[in-house]
């Protein structure tokens, strides 16, 4: 019985803050709010350099061969630091899946580019009512001259302005309510026929509509079988689930530490408001469920690593948690920072921003309690 | 990161569930059917029936099991412990008589007393020969409890003790209480007291019950008027008692007995919900519903990788952090969220209670929403939960309460 961090995942946890502490400050961060590509190439180098894109890429394709675990640790230090770019569209959204499902030719093409930090990628998934299940997917591929011919509207693609490559989600047969029919394909960014148009963000994160208009994709793009998508994306969302829960227990516990820190210092009627019970019983309430999303965070994580029955399972509740985790710790902690946490200077708001962005992302918390009850039979 | 248990507590575990499997076949019907009548828990009939049950236990060794082998218990390792209570709330088995002298008096002796308390009182502490009670608490010493007034005068070879103590639990039928009284009473609250052991036979103590929320009388007042306690029965040295009882009230239970419980709750509730109809559908078909009990789960779930976090840290042995404290907070509330969900999905039968025609499983739920009331106060209200997790698992200055 051990559910802890081993050794190696608190050096990696320790080393990735350390780095970020310095190549990710919030100056960057919030450069990167009106950038228009969002990330900083630099940045993007460095951590290649250190082994972060190549982390859990297997190692006959150019990576590290880590868990899925261990990813987390990153990315729960990445959502610490709100480190903006596509690192997770590229890694758990594409590259996860690909080395999973895809064929060796693919892997060979795309893994090593992605390890060494040279290939971006995103997933087209969302359609205009953004809903996760095999019914939300109108956008079709149907067969054409030994290919296949897409067109459909994607919306709220993370990245996709900077993206090589689109893991795109289409549907190829079936009724719209079939989760037969599904087929992904992974689709050169720079075909003929697609465009691809920015929209505002409240958290500056970079989201596009992404429009194929009679796009042309060779049969060596599709991955998987044709028809046979859907356990990919289902496998690609309890990912990316458990993926946003890490980045969101990393934001939540820097608001905790940076509220409890601001209230041990902030003198009001003589005394640090720290010593207030109204400010002690915020705190203590952030403490129990950013523990509580550590706990259940991890535990999605290992179950990923370990492919447990129990994932499914493990990524709502993970998710469902920390969604409401985030949100009500970046609320409650711009609260207890009063005038000042309500003010652009104080990164504050970019967490609270970040928690509602985060919150949406793959399913929020009602949607999981719902998917938590359909999983539990009632 | 492994979830797993080693053969040797697997095979502990077994022992556990094979011991369970044929002796709670001896339990009355009505602890395990809510329909059945079953006696009152304030009744001497349950108090027999408790000891009835310890006695079982301590036979099979099943008491104590983490006390060390030279005082009666088994010396059981921290996981053979998480182990153990694991599977008696599992099988919902009852606990043994004589809590508070097995959780709170006997590892304080253990750790505090003199040779010869420690060989005259743990024995019987575990046979629950004698019972014991608490008498901490006071009318002026609540949540504030180094405020004790309860005076122990000095008289050469003992106290001469009054005073009067609140909230005694079992005090009408305990052979000793653990006893927190002022010695000094010029110095600061926390300098001048002194932990002393109560023979509650002795002259001049008197039990009144109490009658709690419930109806039932479990507690008591008890009443000090000139008792004498002979220095022989003194916890450790003079004035120094603070301490000794803040150590007593740091033996806390596993967390993950109490998730076990939780999730026995959730079930029971689960019956509930589909059993209760509105609008001719079952009120488990309510969107509202299935939310509320979706987050009940993830609750559990939480509660329960939480505490393993907490586990894991102690049996790495670092120094306990926050995931210990916020436990104990989140494992209570979700209990009492639990409770009151469970009367808010009955509607108008949530106003029946036991014994009544139509009372939904006669009762159980009525009687456990307001029990539960108690545990947001006992062993620390909830505010104070809040205030140690603030002040010592984040850091932040103590409040002037």
């Amino acid at each position: 019985m051990d559910f802890g961090l081993s050794e190696q995942q608190v050096m990696l946890k320790t080393s990735a803050r350390d780095f970020l502490d310095k190549e990710c400050p919030k100056r960057l961060v919030r450069q990167m709010i009106d950038d228009e590509r969002g990330y900083s190439p630099e940045l993007w180098k460095k951590m290649a350099e250190l082994g972060w894109q190549a982390l859990v890429i297997p190692e006959e394709f150019g990576g590290v061969g880590s868990s899925f675990l261990d990813l987390a640790v990153l990315l729960e230090e990445m959502g610490r630091a709100l480190v903006p770019g596509p690192f997770v569209s590229t890694i758990v959204h594409c590259a996860r899946p690909i080395a999973g499902f895809g064929t060796d030719e693919q892997k060979r093409r795309l893994l090593p580019a992605i390890a060494g930090g040279d290939l971006i990628m995103t997933m087209a998934l969302a359609e205009a009512e953004g809903g996760l299940e095999a019914s939300d997917i109108a956008t079709a591929a149907g067969n054409s001259g030994g290919g296949f011919v897409i067109n459909g509207r994607k919306m709220f693609v993370p990245d996709a302005h900077v993206a090589d490559y689109f893991l795109c989600v289409t549907r190829t047969s079936g009724g719209s309510a079939d989760s037969e029919g599904i087929s992904v394909f992974l689709i050169d960014a720079k075909a003929p026929g697609i465009s691809i148009r920015k929209l505002r963000t409240i958290s500056g994160e970079k989201l596009c509509e992404v429009v194929f208009s009679d796009a042309m994709v060779p049969t060596s793009a599709l991955l998987g079988e044709v028809d046979g998508g859907w356990p990919i994306v289902s496998r690609i969302l309890e990912e990316a689930q458990v993926a946003e829960s890490a980045w969101m227990t990393g934001g939540a516990r820097w608001v905790l530490e940076t509220s409890v820190q601001y209230a041990c210092t902030r003198v009001q009627f003589g005394v640090p408001i720290g010593s207030f019970q109204a400010i002690q019983h915020k705190c203590a309430d952030m403490a129990v469920e950013v523990e509580g999303a550590t706990s259940a965070m991890y535990y999605a994580a290992w179950a990923v690593a370990e492919n447990d029955t129990q994932m499914p399972m493990a990524a709502s509740v993970a998710k469902a948690w920390c969604s409401d985790t985030f949100k009500h710790a970046a609320i409650n902690g711009i609260q207890i920072h009063g005038g000042i946490g309500y003010t652009w200077d104080h990164d504050m708001h970019l967490y609270l921003k970040r928690a509602k962005a985060s919150e949406v992302a793959f399913g929020d918390a009602d949607y999981h309690r719902d998917r938590v009850a359909r999983l539990l039979n009632i | 990161m492994d979830f797993s248990y080693t053969p040797k507590e697997e095979a502990f575990r077994k022992e556990v569930r094979d011991w369970l499997d044929v002796h709670m076949k001896e339990l009355p019907n009505w602890w395990r059917n809510p329909e059945v009548m079953g006696p009152e828990i304030d009744s001497d009939e349950y108090h027999q029936f408790s000891l009835w049950w310890h006695k079982k236990l301590y036979a099979a060794g099943f008491v104590g099991i983490a006390w060390p082998k030279e005082y009666g218990g088994r010396g059981a390792t921290l996981l053979e412990q998480v182990v153990y209570n694991e599977e008696m709330a599992k099988a919902r088995a009852p606990g043994p008589a004589n809590g508070l002298g097995i959780g709170w008096a006997g590892p304080t002796i253990m750790a505090y007393g003199s040779e010869e308390q420690k060989k005259r009182f743990l024995p019987k502490i575990l046979s629950a020969e004698e019972h014991w009670c608490q008498g901490f608490s006071e009318p002026e010493a609540g949540s504030d409890l180094a405020n004790v007034q309860t005076r122990a005068v000095d008289a050469g070879d003992h106290y001469v003790v009054n005073g009067q103590k609140v909230w005694t639990t079992g005090g009408h039928y305990s052979d000793w209480a653990i006893l927190l009284v002022r010695t000094d009473p010029n110095a600061p609250k926390h300098r001048g007291l002194t932990y002393l052991l109560l023979d509650m036979h002795s002259p001049g103590v008197t039990v009144r019950p109490l009658r709690q929320i419930t109806g039932h009388a479990e507690f008591n007042e008890v009443f000090l008027d000139s008792v004498k306690i002979l220095k022989s029965l003194q916890i450790g040295e003079t004035n120094r008692g603070w301490h000794i009882a803040v150590g007593t009230l740091a033996f806390e239970r596993s967390a993950l007995a109490t998730t076990v419980q939780r999730e026995n709750t959730f079930q029971d509730l689960i019956k509930v919900a589909r059993q209760v109809k509105r609008h001719g559908r079952p009120v488990i078909e309510d969107p509202l519903v299935r939310q509320r009990l979706a987050q009940f789960h993830i609750d559990i779930q939480v509660l329960k990788y939480t505490g393993l976090r907490s586990l894991t840290g102690q049996l790495r042995g670092d120094r306990p952090g926050p995931e210990t404290l916020v436990v104990n907070l989140f494992g209570t509330e979700l209990n009492l969220r639990m409770q009151e969900f469970a009367m808010e999905i009955q509607g108008p039968y949530s106003r029946l209670m036991r014994g009544s025609d139509y009372a939904i499983d006669n009762g159980s739920w009525q009687f456990s929403f307001l029990s539960a009331r108690g545990t947001a106060i006992a062993s620390g209200t909830l505010e104070i939960k809040r205030n140690v997790i603030a002040e010592r698992g984040l850091g932040l200055p103590r409040s002037n309460r």
